[in-house]
């Protein structure tokens, strides 16, 4: 078997983080290589250093028959490294095969385009893969899932000796991914070595050779598939030392509900959700990517529209349809996604913080009073601790931590007292999280209801009081927090998949 | 092939580029070299009466420009500056000429009409989701329209009402400051231009318009209504334009149903050219008005330099795409 991949050493530093320490990784030709740990353990970025999109800042790649690793994602096309991302980057207004071919549309004389040989091609493709599919057919009308497997039909089309996958079951249901995996064992057959990210545990023991586990940007261990206990895994993956001790669960039974959800629905990903949190509480919620938490989080903001549910704040039955509405009603969210969804990157810090409150600083006639803006944020980039040269700072230029901390004052601010963080130390090194979780805590203690999305289940364990867990779109249980509650069994939850329906 | 003339104040310009990295700078320094180059040209271009004449030319464009820049910021884009202006001039006449009513009616006809279509685009964008780009082209058509069909397709004389050409020609400033006859029409530009900065840097409307430029989806989940502010914007921005509307009006002393197709495009390449970025989120209204007066100075210098009037338009264009490159080139500097 030769070695298709050999990366040892492998740093890469993202301003504010230290993403990938010292980090090994190997493939064969004709095996499939998962991929394991926990959202931002450092998988990804790895993968993107494989393919070209980011340059390594220490250690060395080597690919079998080429002196110098790939500098560009073309340049790894060219080498065979295909790459099938997580998010679908199809054209939805061009054909099927007309995505397959995209940039290398066969030809005929005076640069007129071959549509037949582009046809017939993508069609022998999808017929390796056995996948029954029109290649004219328009991307934009088929299922997630369908497209999913044009995007795979698309790095087939290089003749990948590497084809690294990441998640690529995530909208796939059971009988598509029994396709996916006999796909995948041809490829193997023929040669192709296959790097295989995903969060399902049980895809492991289905497709994987070996196991490499990620956590933390560090590798801890690379294993026999076959011969691992998935409880192993699972324990190197979150690892073992969660050190912060758990957390001191107050006495909440004689607080008042602050919100309460019956029912929620929308579409095919939220499925009747239920719970309620108190003040001074810290409600975790736990799962898998693709769940459906921050789904929750943003039909309770209003952000997204519902089509079912109630939504009680301190008992008031509360008809939320924006974020205007949700605001008005005492409810905050803080984004996953700061960058798009929580600050607007090219205004100031003082800016940022007052955007939520802008009618504190107005007066009657839509004057702005600017003093009283800056002393408001000089008070909390004190507070907070926000390292930034002044007040007037452009938020982009923030580490992710300083960043956070600026969303997070905004909401201060904005004195909501349920507030609901959604995946509050994504992009955050661990120095910076500790402030974080100190802050959470204080604002439970001042009595606001606190709800704490995240991927990582140590920080889950770290911060609440109960923790709920969901699986495709529905709640399977509410845990305790506390010691009491082991990683095991949140991710017994968190992989609890509806039962295939019997009978009735 | 007079043209070639002012080929140097480009280059000249970019080789400033280095040092101003502020595009107001770039587009002020742009118009120093400018107004250098055609009095060094020409001896007519600086004299006084000129540089009156160049300024009256810059007020409309100016008003129009200010208007623009305003829903710019936003990241949207109006393209019915030009036939909105003409609505407004000819309600302007409906009230004044047709029902014969006192002149501050006919102000605050033509004020009030521009804030009112302002509003309808405004409401188009943010409530129906119509693509800015989209609902102003229909803006622009209807308003073209329905200025011909209230005037009856003739221009509407204002000969009936006494000082309403004092709006844009008569000049207060000339009457305290005889040796400084500064045209009405200029003084109303600074007084918008004034306004509209204030606004923008001070109040809470001008916050949310570089907000929502900047980042509309944050600012939505900030608990902001954003809608509203937007169609805010969108009116404040007509009524500015139905200044510009009364201007036009009262330099012609009529309504020109027929005007107004063309002037959108002036005022964009004038905020372009005072380097309001056209995704949203940047802009300063000083620098449209220098934009506008480059436009104007360019118009007019050419014209000193008797280079015909096909030629300046070449140059115009090449201009706009020459302030949006520098403006680019600025932007990856600073990344």
């Amino acid at each position: 078997m030769t070695k298709l991949v050999e990366m040892s050493g492998i740093e890469k530093r993202f301003p504010g983080v230290h993403a990938l320490k010292n980090v090994q990784f190997d493939l064969h030709s004709g095996e499939v290589h998962a991929l394991m740990g926990e959202n931002g353990a450092g998988k990804s970025t790895l993968m993107k250093i494989l393919s070209g999109v980011y340059t390594r800042d220490g250690g060395t790649v080597d690919i079998d028959g080429f002196d110098t690793p790939p500098d560009s994602p073309r340049a790894a096309q060219d080498m065979g490294i295909g790459i099938i991302h997580q998010e679908l980057s199809l054209m939805n207004d061009l054909t099927a095969a007309q995505n397959v071919f995209i940039g290398r549309e066969p030809r005929r004389s005076f640069g007129r385009l071959d549509e037949n040989a582009l046809n017939t091609q993508t069609a022998e493709i999808f017929a390796s893969m056995k996948l029954d599919m029109d290649p004219r057919a328009q991307v934009g009308d088929q299922t997630i899932a369908r497209q999913q497997l044009i995007e795979i039909a698309k790095a087939l089309s290089y003749k990948p000796r590497v084809l690294i996958m990441d998640e690529p079951t995530a909208a796939l249901n059971d009988v598509e991914i029994a396709e996916l995996f006999e796909v995948i064992r041809r490829l193997k057959a023929d040669g192709v070595g296959i790097i295989y990210i995903s969060h399902k545990m049980d895809e492991i023991k289905r497709i994987a050779d070996r196991v490499t586990v990620m956590r933390d940007g560090a590798w801890i261990d690379t294993l026999d598939a076959a011969q691992t206990p998935l409880a192993k895994i699972i324990e190197l993956m979150v690892g073992r030392e969660v050190k912060d001790e758990p957390p001191v669960i107050p006495d909440t039974s004689g607080a008042e509900t602050a919100l309460e959800v019956r029912g929620l629905r929308r579409g095919r990903e939220i499925h009747d959700v239920s719970f309620s949190i108190k003040q001074g509480e810290i409600l975790g919620f736990a799962g898998l990517m693709g769940a459906g938490r921050t789904e929750v989080a943003r039909i309770i903001f209003g952000a997204d529209p519902r089509d079912g549910g109630e939504i009680l704040v301190h008992g008031q039955p509360c008809n939320i349809r924006s974020p205007y509405d949700a605001v008005g009603a005492g409810i905050g969210y803080l984004s996953e996604d700061r960058k798009h969804f929580g600050l607007a990157l090219d205004m100031t810090v003082r800016a940022n913080i007052a955007m939520a409150a802008m009618g504190k600083f107005t007066s009657k006639t839509g004057v702005l009073n600017e003093a009283a803006m800056k002393q408001t944020a000089d008070g909390f980039i004190k507070q907070l601790g926000i390292r930034t040269p002044s007040d007037l700072q452009d938020v982009g230029l923030l580490s992710g931590g300083n960043q956070q901390k600026v969303v997070i004052a905004k909401w201060l601010l904005r004195d909501c007292d349920i507030l609901i963080f959604d995946e509050p130390t994504r992009g955050i090194d661990v120095g910076a999280k500790s402030e974080i979780y100190r802050l959470l805590e204080d604002l439970a203690a001042q009595g606001r209801a606190i709800i704490v999305i995240s991927s990582e289940l140590p920080e889950v364990m770290r911060l609440s009081h109960r923790i709920a867990v969901m699986c495709e779109g529905r709640l399977t249980g509410i845990l305790p927090g506390g010691a009491d509650t082991t990683q095991e069994q949140i991710m017994e939850l968190a992989t609890r998949r509806e039962a295939a329906p019997v009978g009735e | 092939m007079t043209s070639v003339t002012t080929q140097p104040a480009p280059s000249r310009a970019s080789k400033i580029l280095g040092a101003l990295m502020h595009q107001r700078l770039l587009a002020f320094a742009s118009l120093i070299v400018l107004l250098i180059v055609f009095s060094l040209a020409s001896p007519n271009f600086m004299q006084t009466s000129n540089m009156i004449a160049i300024l009256q030319a810059t007020s409309v464009n100016g008003v129009l420009a200010i208007a623009a820049t305003l829903v710019i910021i936003t990241g949207g884009i109006d393209l019915s500056v030009g036939t909105m202006m003409t609505f407004c001039a000819v309600m302007a006449g409906v009230v004044l000429t047709k029902a014969g009513l006192p002149l501050p009616l006919g102000v605050v006809a033509a004020i009030g009409a521009g804030a009112f279509c302002g509003l309808c685009s405004g409401t188009f964008v943010a409530k129906l989701k119509i693509p800015p780009f989209i609902a102003t082209l229909g803006m622009m058509l209807i308003l073209k329209g329905l200025s011909l069909v209230i005037s009856g397709t003739r221009p509407i004389y204002f000969n009936d009402t006494p000082g309403f050409d004092l709006i844009s020609r008569g000049s207060l400033i000339g009457e305290v400051l005889p040796f400084l006859p500064i045209p009405n029409g200029v003084l109303i530009l600074f007084i918008v231009a004034g306004a509209a900065s204030y606004i923008l840097s001070r109040t809470v409307l001008g916050r949310y318009c570089f907000a929502l430029g900047s980042n509309e989806e944050a600012v939505r989940l900030s608990g902001v209504n954003t809608d509203r502010w937007k169609i805010a914007i969108y009116a404040l921005s007509g009524a500015i334009v139905g200044i510009g509307g009364l201007l036009i009006a009262s330099r012609l002393n009529s309504a020109q149903p027929a005007l107004g197709l063309g002037y959108e495009l002036e005022a964009i390449a004038a905020v372009v050219i005072g380097g309001t970025s056209l995704s949203g989120g940047r802009g300063t209204i000083i620098g449209t008005l220098i934009g506008a007066l480059i436009m104007a100075v360019l118009t007019n210098g050419l014209r000193v330099l008797s280079v015909a009037q096909e030629w300046q338009t070449v140059v115009t264009g090449a201009i706009i795409i020459l302030a949006v490159y520098a403006d680019m080139m600025r932007r990856r500097k600073a990344n």
